[in-house]
């Protein structure tokens, strides 16, 4: 690939997916387009590139973006954010919204579904703490195959096995063959829609949490404040928003501010001390149980 | 939680492959390893020195796994380590039979680093990377 064929590129994945590819990632782009490329009877990169300047097949433009982003997911990834939602996120949002009973969450780069499906494994462990409440998770990812997985629900042995504890494994999943399926209650609970970020958000809605975790790492600074901005603008009054370790709002975007204590926890700059500081609220127990 | 320079596993395999690849791992992860290939060879090894954790193949000659937690979790002290199964018996039955017999993780061969690290962090052995 010609230094000009990589600039192209560059700026393709740019515009439509925020991608920002750098230079220490170009080793990247020949193991995940050769495949592409056989896809579609090309003979190379070069040629590859050639037809997307053309710009005529959608179909090869969309399955160029999604080779080129990262799907790497797993149950409970990362463990602080989800016993995070379950002590604290959740019995708040409880106690906040006790007088509509709805709660409404969005998972904004879900990938292959573990992490709405981590969530919806927390609820429904808060079942009983959550009779005749509306709950809805909305999840999303810019690849489309991505999302068909997640709605299957199906998943290797390997995928199973990585943060998801044993006996959560036989409650919530049944055996397909050498896969395991999670159940339908919980499939059911998840709202799979495919979104770039790029986009508007505008018909999403209002949510009370936001998990928006690992994917603005990969975008540069304009638009990451671009992302957090509007992610900010679906964040309930006293919403909260989960970033990856390795992400922040700082220096980015003054319409939020991360929370003293929580890591990755961030909320409106206005009354994010107040966030996890609810008193005399019991953290919800979750007993991994047969 | 222990450092990992204190904590005892025991690897419990007739296969000497399986236990020199578990063993590398868990050595990586700083924890000190013993071996032992069948279940008598385990009861044994924990007669003598209780581990904190016991990696266990399910089909072994002599003693298989499951006969070896039963008689584990019966005799004094049996009731600490933390066992993590570990076998080719990967269906939902196996499982929850292991469970019941009083495993605390259960893994599914083949398995790999990521997995097997994944696991200690889940029964408490292993700081949480997160």
């Amino acid at each position: 690939m010609t230094e000009l064929e990589f600039e192209f590129l560059r700026g393709f994945l740019k515009q439509r997916s925020g991608l920002a590819l750098t230079a220490e990632k170009r080793y990247l782009v020949e193991s995940r387009l050769t495949p592409i490329c056989r896809r579609y009877g090309l003979g190379s990169l070069g040629e590859l590139i050639g037809a997307l300047k053309l710009g005529r097949v959608a179909a090869m433009e969309r399955d160029v973006v999604e080779a080129m982003t990262t799907n790497e997911t797993f149950f409970f990834r990362d463990r602080i954010p989800f016993d995070l939602f379950r002590d604290t996120l959740l019995p708040e949002a409880l106690l906040r919204n006790a007088s509509r009973r709805r709660l409404r969450i969005w998972c904004a780069a879900s990938s292959t579904g573990q992490e709405p499906y981590s969530l919806a494994m927390l609820l429904q462990e808060a079942a009983p703490r959550m009779a005749g409440w509306q709950v809805e998770i909305v999840a999303t990812d810019l690849s489309t195959e991505v999302i068909e997985k997640a709605k299957a629900g199906i998943y290797s042995h390997f995928e199973v096995q990585r943060g998801l504890p044993v006996q959560w494994l036989i409650k919530y999943f049944t055996q397909v063959g050498e896969q395991w399926q999670i159940a339908q209650s919980l499939r059911s609970m998840v709202d799979y829609r495919q979104l770039n970020l790029l986009h508007s958000f505008a018909t999403l809605g209002q949510f009370d949490i936001i998990y928006c975790r690992n994917v603005l790492i990969y975008f540069d600074a304009p638009t990451k404040s671009d992302v957090l901005a509007r992610l900010a603008a679906q964040l309930a009054p006293e919403g909260a928003l989960l970033l990856g370790a390795a992400e922040t709002v700082i220096g980015l975007t003054d319409r939020l501010a991360p929370h003293p204590k929580h890591r990755g926890l961030y909320a409106h700059a206005a009354p994010a001390a107040r966030l996890g500081e609810t008193a005399a609220i019991p953290p919800l127990r979750v007993a991994a149980s047969v | 939680m222990k450092a990992p320079h204190e904590t005892n596993c025991l690897v419990v395999d007739d296969s000497a492959v399986i236990r020199k690849v578990a063993r590398r791992i868990i050595e990586d992860l700083g924890m000190n390893v013993s071996e032992a290939e069948d279940g008598n060879a385990a009861l044994e090894a924990c007669a003598a020195h209780m581990p904190d954790a016991i990696l266990l193949d399910w089909n072994m000659p002599n003693m298989d796994g499951y006969a070896f937690l039963q008689a584990l979790r019966r005799s004094e002290g049996g009731e600490v380590p933390k066992v993590l199964f570990c076998t080719t018996e990967n269906d939902i039955g196996a499982i929850a039979r292991a469970l019941r017999a009083g495993a605390d993780e259960y893994i599914m061969k083949p398995f790999d680093r990521d997995i097997l690290t994944a696991k200690l962090e889940q029964v408490g052995l292993v700081a949480d990377a997160a």
